[in-house]
């Protein structure tokens, strides 16, 4: 396949960016799309050039390391990570244009990698349950009903990858929020902490600078683990409850 | 000293000192016991370094500030949440005995000492049985999701051919779920401010001080992969949780970012490094597609338990379209070899056989380099005996994820898998505290050696990182840390100053040999010489050229190894290319422990120790014993290369079994 890329180059968090048009041929459809950019990269090394900066480590589609702009699309066309994205979901002749995350908590850092450590600092905030080492009860001393156990799960799958932020138009994270939010008010566990877990980490999202949800629902389609957007209505409603009992 | 083979030499007799001498279902009450407490009031004034937020890391950064320690904690990538224990899929043992069918912590015990093929520490794995029951009431106190019956209660599967049902799982997430577990308990933690994170950083180098006392691990150094900035972190202690080091096959499934740069650097100071050459090599990975690729993907193994393996039984039909070759001319060839077993034959069996059919040129898929690397997985049995719809219930998201990989149908055609390293049972040589040969220098989880010996259990890695960082690690280091506050360091300290110049002359040397070849090109290479040489497979002949092989491509890296940018930004090539270095210098220690080790055991196979009828032979008269060596400075007249690596030491721990006999296994 012969492609030609549009990829955003920065050199570092205070230069100015601009995109960097490259013509790539040899791209066979079984390569994964960070494959593509390996390859890129080997070539401009070989011609003395500085390789693309970009973010990945499991390239299984867990870790939630890599994440990229595609074409306009978080992880691009298909609902994946970029690291499980193949060649094949491109035409020959393709015109691709390949940026960072664009949100502002999301700094960049140097050309498609951005900084995310806003994500931990929401979690820190509040975004565990408080059991120390050693003092956990037996497993089975509370039995989690399946219907929450699954509910949990499917919340609990989160990566923190940061594409629900780029996909959004408010770059709202309400979705990697609410995930967790949901994913500990699910189990009998989590609940002594539930309501003042909502307050402090709804407070650390918006001390970020991510904006507010307005319901578009771009987030849940480009979440590559498909994380439903009722996860935010479960917020609101702990939200809600929060407020009203004052804690 | 006169080098064996031309080698090494050999050095004194080692022992683990710590584990108390009672007997072994007492040791580690016994231990916790005797090891000195430190005082809440004084735990702020005593700091730990923690290199690693995997399963091991994490647990033991989140449990030691929960006790009041000062804690910094790093890892390289941009999230403590990401360290590579995220990816494991199959599940976590522990010795609960839910399903009352016979499992006890004896039994967790007694399988995994003969799953490590009896070349592990006895004592280090019975604690290990021990602590496992604590991991799952504590993983599921923190909200960790796993998988549960109707009823409510914990769900158990039986995992890699075990005959009790003692896996917990969280679907095929379960290393994700348990990792964010840690990683939450973590970020607790930095909240109260007893540890301080420290993402995008990698350790570079540790500071081993020489004291009145003698030596002592105090701190290392590390490279602020952001803005470059080389970092120095003093401590009290140190703990190394940096993960396993099979990248050093550059395929494998392992995380484009892991690495033995720690360790290694451990190494050098004078860790021991125990056992390097035993690694484990899965043998249900999607096949390498074609040069451009990166890494490996693993599929559960229990995709064996209904799929049919084969090649065809003439190199013609390889090309063929597997529907068209006919019943008679397909080999099924762990059938055939292994009747008792069939596809259900140990990690290691599977492995090896693949690799076997594809070497005589029976493989099938795309061929890469000049032969075809694959054998068929075939569902077509099962579709036919179960239904379609059943095997998507069992395997659908399996399925999903090789379609999507490989753009092909596995409902339609046989899958195609192909061997991969996939873990590394060998690491830093540690005692019954997890304390290794340097005082105040600790090693848990994967970069350690202890509990797998030459083959590690399936689900059980995540069991040991977790046992190490929340329950044995905590409670071991105390015993060193009551000595302390050890005596103040600064910059300008030798030791300090000489780690850090270390690491800026290395730096700057890498950046300016401006050679021909990339950073990758000099992985991949010499990723093939060890999947080769020191793979699945092994001769003594091999191993000696590859030990050439690897000493002229390092020798080459060192000349012409081109490494673009700058020291003071973001900068994958130079992040690449010191953890390639390293690589390049622990090849040659893993062909050479393979070399000396003249045995068939776990997860290897030496070709010259074999049955008469082809199968792995061990020799407990010659070998039960850990390999641990000692690192040398190379010198010009050692001749053995470019001055860094001199002939390393070996030091043999006898391995002592007193609770469990020695057995040879079989499988036929
Ligand atoms: C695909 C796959 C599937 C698996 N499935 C299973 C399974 O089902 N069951 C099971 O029991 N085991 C499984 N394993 C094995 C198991 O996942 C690992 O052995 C285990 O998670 C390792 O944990 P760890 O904490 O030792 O290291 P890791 O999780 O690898 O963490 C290493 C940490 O060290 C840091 N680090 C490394 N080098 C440096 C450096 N130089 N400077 C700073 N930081 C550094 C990294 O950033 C990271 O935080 C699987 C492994 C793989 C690859
Ligand atoms: S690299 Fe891990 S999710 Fe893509």
């Amino acid at each position: 396949m012969k492609l030609t890329l549009k990829i955003w180059r920065q050199d570092g968090p205070n230069a100015k960016g601009d995109f960097v048009t490259y013509q790539v041929d040899d791209i066979l459809p079984d390569m994964s799309f960070l494959e593509m950019l390996d390859v890129l990269n080997e070539r401009l090394i070989a011609e003395g050039t500085e390789p693309i900066a970009f973010d990945s480590d499991c390239r299984e589609g867990i870790c939630g390391m890599c994440g990229l702009m595609i074409s306009g699309y978080a992880h691009g066309p298909k609902q994946t990570t970029t690291c499980q994205l193949h060649m094949r979901s491109f035409s020959d002749g393709e015109t691709i244009t390949i940026e960072p995350w664009r949100a502002d908590p999301f700094p960049v850092i140097r050309d498609l990698v951005v900084d995310r450590s806003a994500f931990d600092r929401i979690i820190a905030s509040g975004g565990f349950i408080s059991v120390n080492t050693g003092s956990a009860p037996e497993a089975h001393a509370a039995p989690v009903p399946k219907e929450n156990a699954d509910r949990a799960f499917v919340a609990a799958e989160c990566i923190g990858c940061g594409a629900c932020v780029a996909a959004c138009p408010n770059a709202s994270a309400m979705l990697f929020t609410a995930a967790k939010v949901t994913h500990l008010g699910e189990l009998p566990q989590g609940q002594p902490e539930r309501y003042s877990r909502v307050v402090s980490m709804l407070n650390q999202h918006d001390a970020e600078g991510f904006g507010g949800c307005t319901n578009i629902g771009e987030c849940s389609a480009a979440c590559p683990k498909g994380i439903p957007q009722d996860v935010i209505s479960t917020l609101n409603a702990d939200l809600r409850h929060a407020l009203r009992t004052g804690r | 000293m006169a080098l064996i083979d031309g080698l090494y030499t050999e050095g004194e007799k080692i022992a683990d000192t710590k584990a108390p001498n009672v007997p072994i279902e007492r040791k580690w009450t016994q231990r916790k016991f005797d090891a000195a407490l430190v005082n809440p009031a004084n735990r702020r004034k005593l700091s730990v370094i923690i290199v690693g937020t995997g399963l091991a890391g994490g647990a033991a950064a989140a449990t030691l500030g929960e006790a009041g320690y000062r804690v910094k904690s790093f890892c390289y990538q941009d999230s403590p949440r990401r360290a590579h224990s995220i990816a494991a899929q199959g599940g976590i043992n522990a010795a609960k005995n839910y399903k009352e069918d016979g499992d006890s912590v004896f039994r967790l015990f007694y399988d995994t000492v003969k799953g490590g093929d009896y070349r592990a520490r006895e004592t280090n794995v019975y604690r290990l049985a021990e602590v496992s029951a604590n991991i799952i009431d504590q993983c599921v106190a923190q909200g960790v999701p796993f998988a549960r019956e109707y009823g409510g209660l914990l769900d158990n599967r039986s995992f890699g051919g075990v005959q009790v049902s003692r896996t917990f799982y969280a679907r095929g997430q379960t290393g994700q779920q348990l990792l964010i577990g840690a990683y939450q308990a973590l970020e607790r933690q930095v909240a109260a401010g007893t540890v301080e994170m420290f993402s995008r950083h990698e350790m570079l180098e540790l500071i081993v001080s020489d004291g009145p006392d003698g030596k002592r691990a105090r701190g290392i150094i590390a490279r602020d992969l952001v803005t470059g900035e080389i970092e120095t972190h003093l401590a009290d202690a140190v703990v190394l949780a940096s993960g396993g080091y099979g990248n050093v096959f550059f395929l494998s499934t392992n995380a484009m970012g892991s690495n033995v740069t720690a360790t290694w650097r451990a190494h050098r100071k004078g860790a021991y490094f125990a056992n390097p050459c035993y690694t484990q090599i899965h043998p249900t990975c999607i096949p390498v597609s074609g040069d451009h690729q990166s890494k490996l993907t693993l599929m559960s193994e229990s995709l064996r338990n209904d799929g049919r393996i084969w090649v065809p039984k003439r190199r013609e039909d390889c090309d063929k379209d597997p529907r068209d070759i006919p019943e008679e001319d397909r080999d099924y060839y762990l059938e055939r070899i292994y009747p008792a077993f069939g596809n259900l034959v140990p990690r290691d069996i599977a492995s090896r056989q693949a690799k076997n059919v594809c070497d005589e040129g029976r493989g099938v898929g795309p061929m890469v380099g000049d032969f075809r690397r694959g054998v068929y997985l075939d569902f077509a049995d099962a579709i036919a005996r179960l239904g379609e719809d059943a095997v998507r219930a069992k395997y659908g998201n399996l399925f999903d994820m090789y379609a999507q990989i490989t753009g092909e149908n596995p409902y339609e055609t046989p899958m195609r898998i192909y061997p991969a390293v996939h873990y590394t049972m060998g690491g830093l040589w540690v005692d019954y505290d997890l304390e290794s040969s340097i005082p105040g220098l600790f090693v848990a989880g994967e970069a350690n050696f202890s509990d797998h010996g030459a083959n590690r259990l399936g689900a059980s890695a995540l069991m040991q990182g977790l046992a190490d960082g929340y329950f044995v690690l905590p409670n071991t280091i105390r015993d060193y840390l009551a000595k302390g506050p050890f005596e103040e360091l600064s910059e300008a300290d030798a030791a300090v100053a000489e780690a850090r110049k270390s690491v800026e002359d290395r730096t700057q040397k890498l950046l300016s040999i401006n050679g021909e070849r990339s950073v990758d090109s000099f992985h991949r290479e010499l990723g093939n010489i060890m999947w080769e040489y020191c793979g699945m497979e092994r001769t003594a002949e091999g191993l000696q050229k590859a030990i050439d092989l690897i000493r002229a491509l390092r020798d080459e890296f060192w000349r012409n190894v081109r490494v673009l940018g700058a020291a003071d930004t973001l900068n994958q090539s130079l992040e690449k290319a010191g953890r390639v270095a390293d690589f390049l210098e622990l090849g040659e220690l893993m062909c050479i422990d393979a070399l000396h080790r003249r045995e068939s055991c776990g997860g290897h196979f030496r070709a010259e120790s074999q049955t008469e009828d082809g199968e792995a032979l061990r020799h407990d008269d010659e070998f039960a014993y850990v390999g641990a060596w000692e690192f040398t400075p190379g010198t010009a007249e050692s001749g053995i290369d470019s001055g860094t690596m001199g002939p390393p030491v070996l030091h043999k721990e006898d391995l002592v079994y007193q609770a469990i006999e020695l057995k040879q296994r079989s499988y036929k």
